[in-house]
């Protein structure tokens, strides 16, 4: 019986350890068919694939509720194997190609056609069997043709640019056997412009020969370039489905961003529009950061403000930060109260009452085996000399004023431990957060740079960490710079927001802005439609 | 109860409870066999304290992040040329033992910090390079030894050409540290200059451990990446730990060899920084974090274990490599637990 819908999954939910990520969506998609799929980071994009493809993180951690149709007939997946034989391909975004081997040879990965030989025939051993080029060759052309691609099945993946491993990525997949869906996982991030045209006219051609596909991306162009029908979650609910016709990129962004419930959003008369005093004057800040590249920012904090950074994930928001700090290989011009403060340099940056606390906690926040109180103490320590004593001609620690010192910061944080001397890898994530916290306050700092200050811990965590960057900002005039990746966080304390699109920044907006004006934003297309022009360009 | 012994094993960690399970054992069939337990006793004090600084010389290269400093052999032949020299100006005595280390240290320095830029660019596989740097270095040094202009007649051969392969301290400063305060009751003998001096050395590292640049090290080797957020610069620090093991290993041969009475040349400090590796891992330290308790436990059960099994194995079996066979085991079985341990990440 041939259905009307290629899949359907229906009333999906899912939660990790009592924590809600899907809360009931619905997704169709028909034959033929080119659906987009539409969120934030943290929408609940990823586990919906994770469940169409029976990832083991989903049945590991007590499987989802919910019905999944495919052609019509209920199946549960239960590995990505099964999905691969109900007909379910991926695209992944970061390409799984062997560079020494062909094109064609790649695409028959494990699917090798074969002949008999002596020795096969011997031993009756498939195993044993020659690889039959000519036969693989011709297969491998076959899909490169549906999808436009010129080059020859023969030449080696090594080398090629990226847009045609992409290709070769799709290749493979439509190569297999009665293949239905393909799911694009944000195919364009890695490609240029026209390879991205390409790529979309491809998707048309097979869809035209009766593929559906599902495509997650974040670029509202393309969705509105390529797709027939829209579905936009918004922290683990649907939102809308939508087709085509009739809706825009405008309305996509509200739907995106747009969040009708509680978020304390900042008071008028609290933002502090501020002073133009500029305390850092940051212009062409170009950051290699492996995933969050920063292609040249200009940005002025001023003085007591809270200044957010906002973005999707792997636009460059991170880099900022890092960038600054000397963390990663950055250029260009920073001054500091007027003066130029030399970024690739780490201890000047610190020295000069700048501090971080960095987005990975465990891998650079903190050292996890030592003592809440090192942790504090290491940074101030080693920049500034202090929490040492003289003994005779040498300069030790003084194990005193660090114990009182640790002992205050726990009573400040509220952090929850067994004493000063329990190591930080016995922590939860939100305590953890506040010792990292605590490390950088302890420096004193004039501007205080936050990466994803809430990231991994639970509510009453998250509501702590921000009241007190609040009070820090407003009882100390201490400067905040806020990276993150949550949107409404942001709206809630900042006084303005920068937002980072692609590498560079799209816009800064004020905390109250309006729905639509973020996610155009977030997605880079706001000065497109308004037909403005970014500041540095 | 069985919570309790599942707590001790976790705290302990089993490759330490397996060694100090023997190492009673071991003891108990002392007094079952009757074997002379002073002399023992005596026997294993003194490895313990020739082999602890060599031990206590893993302690910054773990610290700074290089882990087990596998190229022992290279502060133990910055030792070698250290005493060499002290023989050849030909003072004996404690100003021979303080010569040898006093020229030691600065070539140990030097050697050191070469080491140290090497290691710096090959990050993430320091302890099989450093194995076989140290390998390297021997055999260069094999043909050093041939060629070297030494003239002193304690050293070279009487006829033909190159240094003895050992040489022996009895004219220069053999026993030096053990002669110092020496405690003598019928056959128990207590070498107390060389524990004083091993001591001694344990306290100026665990003093450096609390300074400034002590601390700074230590973090580089735990979290390169909190440590680079932190303003340090974990290169520096990275030379910087490699440069105290090597001269540790350097003092650490000088004192090893005043106690063994001689200096042994060519393919002798080939193998000698795995017993080294090992003890400081029966210790309880591991590839990326190491205390001093770790090397005076681990030099303690290591040496004694591998002086008393030798009577005792030979007291069951006749023919007397056993207890070598049991050594080998024990110390490359231990390396190898220790080895999985490694990375593997959280």
């Amino acid at each position: 019986m041939q259905s009307e819908y290629t899949l359907q999954m229906k009333n999906i939910q899912k939660d990790y350890y009592g924590n809600k990520v899907l809360k009931g969506v619905d997704l169709e998609v028909k034959p033929g068919e080119i659906h987009a799929l539409l969120g934030e980071n943290g929408a609940g994009k990823s586990t919906l694939m994770n469940i169409l493809f029976g990832m083991p993180v989903i049945h590991e951690t007590g499987g989802f509720q919910g019905e999944v149709r495919i052609n019509g007939d209920a199946t549960l997946i239960k590995s990505p194997e099964e999905a691969m034989k109900q007909g379910i391909g991926m695209v992944h975004q970061e390409f799984m190609l062997i560079p020494d081997f062909t094109i064609a040879e790649n695409i028959k990965l494990n699917r090798e056609i074969s002949k008999q030989n002596i020795i096969s025939q011997t031993f009756r051993r498939q195993s044993l069997e020659f690889l039959d080029n000519k036969a693989m060759n011709a297969d491998a052309r076959k899909s490169l043709d549906i999808l436009g691609m010129d080059v020859g099945e023969w030449v080696k993946v090594a080398g090629l640019p990226v847009g045609h491993m992409q290709f070769v990525e799709i290749a493979r997949e439509i190569d297999k056997e009665g293949i239905k869906l393909l799911v694009f996982d944000e195919p364009t991030a890695v490609l240029a412009e026209s390879e991205a045209d390409n790529l979309i006219a491809a998707m048309k051609r097979l869809a035209e020969s009766g593929i559906s596909i599902l495509f997650i991306t974040h670029r509202l162009d393309e969705v509105i370039d390529a797709a027939n029908n829209i579905t936009i979650l918004r922290d683990g609910e649907l939102v809308a489905t939508l087709p085509k016709e009739g809706t825009n990129v405008l309305q996509l962004a509200e739907l995106m961003v747009g969040r009708e419930i509680e978020v304390t959003q900042k008071e008028e008369d609290t933002i502090n529009v501020g002073s133009e005093d500029v305390v850092l004057e940051v212009k062409n800040l170009k950051v290699e950061m492996p995933g969050e590249e920063v292609k040249g920012i200009n940005l002025n904090v001023k003085r007591g403000e809270i200044l957010g950074i906002a973005g999707l994930a792997g636009q460059g928001k991170i880099g900022v930060a890092n960038g600054l700090m000397g963390l990663y290989p950055s250029t260009g011009e920073v001054k500091f109260n007027g003066k130029v403060l030399d970024i690739t340099n780490t201890h000047e940056v610190l020295e000069n009452g700048i501090a971080f606390v960095s987005e990975d906690r465990r891998a650079v926040g903190l050292l996890l085996d030592s003592s809440i109180e090192e942790n504090i103490m290491l940074t101030t320590m080693q920049v500034k000399g202090t929490f040492m004593k003289n003994y005779g001609f040498m300069r030790l620690l003084d194990s005193a004023r660090v114990r009182t010192h640790a002992n205050q910061m726990i009573e400040d944080l509220d952090i929850r431990c067994t004493g000063p001397l329990q190591p930080t890898r016995r922590l939860s994530g939100g305590n953890q957060q506040k010792v990292c916290l605590a490390r950088a306050l302890t420096l004193e700092p004039e501007i205080l740079f936050v990466s994803e200050p809430t990231r991994g811990i639970d509510i009453g965590a998250k509501k702590l960490v921000l009241d007190m960057l609040v009070e820090k900002n407003k009882n100390e005039s201490m400067t905040v710079v806020v990276t993150s990746s949550e949107l409404a966080e942001l709206r809630s304390v900042c006084d303005r927001i920068a937002i980072v699109a692609e590498g560079r920044l799209e816009g800064i907006l004020s905390p109250n802005a309006s729905d639509a004006d973020f996610g155009l934003m977030m997605s880079g297309e706001y000065h497109k439609y308004h037909g403005t022009k970014r500041e540095d360009a | 109860m069985g919570e309790t012994f599942n707590n001790v094993v976790k705290k302990m960690g089993i490759p330490r409870l397996i060694i100090s399970t023997f190492f009673v054992i071991v003891w108990i069939l002392v007094f079952v066999k009757d074997l002379p337990a002073a002399s023992l006793f005596s026997d294993s004090v003194r490895r313990f304290g020739m082999n602890g600084i060599l031990v206590l010389a893993m302690v910054p290269a773990i610290h700074c992040g290089i882990g087990p400093n596998f190229a022992l052999p290279i502060g133990i032949i910055c030792g070698i040329l250290g005493g060499l020299i002290s023989i050849q100006a030909g003072v004996g005595g404690l100003g021979g033992f303080l010569l040898a280390i006093a020229i030691a240290l600065p070539i140990s320095v030097i050697v050191g910090w070469l080491y140290g830029i090497m290691l710096n660019k090959i990050k993430g596989s320091e302890m099989l390079v450093a194995t076989y740097t140290g390998f390297a270095f021997v055999s260069l040094m094999s043909i050093a030894w041939i060629k070297l202009p030494f003239t002193h007649p304690e050293m070279r051969w009487p006829i033909g050409e190159g240094l003895r392969v050992t040489i022996a301290l009895e004219s220069t400063f053999g026993y030096i540290l053990d002669k110092f305060l020496k405690i003598e009751i019928g056959t128990l003998r207590i070498p107390t200059g060389m524990l004083l001096f091993f001591a001694f050395m344990c306290f100026v590292m665990w003093v450096f451990s609390r300074t400034k640049a002590g601390i700074a090290m230590k973090a580089s080797g735990d979290n390169p990446k909190f440590a680079l957020a932190s303003g340090i610069n974990v290169d520096n620090y990275r030379i910087l730990g490699t440069i105290i093991s090597t001269s540790l290993g350097a003092i650490g041969y000088i004192v090893y060899a005043q106690s063994y009475g001689f200096i042994q040349l060519y393919q002798a400090p080939l193998m000698m920084a795995f017993p080294a590796v090992a003890a400081i891992l029966i210790g309880g330290a591991t590839a990326k974090t190491a205390k001093i308790s770790h090397v005076v436990i681990g030099a303690f059960l290591f040496n004694g274990l591998l002086t008393i099994s030798l009577p005792v194995a030979s007291s069951f079996f006749s023919g007397g490599n056993i207890s070598e066979v049991f050594r080998m085991i024990v110390q490359n079985g231990i390396i190898l637990y220790a080895l999985t341990q490694v990375g593997g990440g959280e």
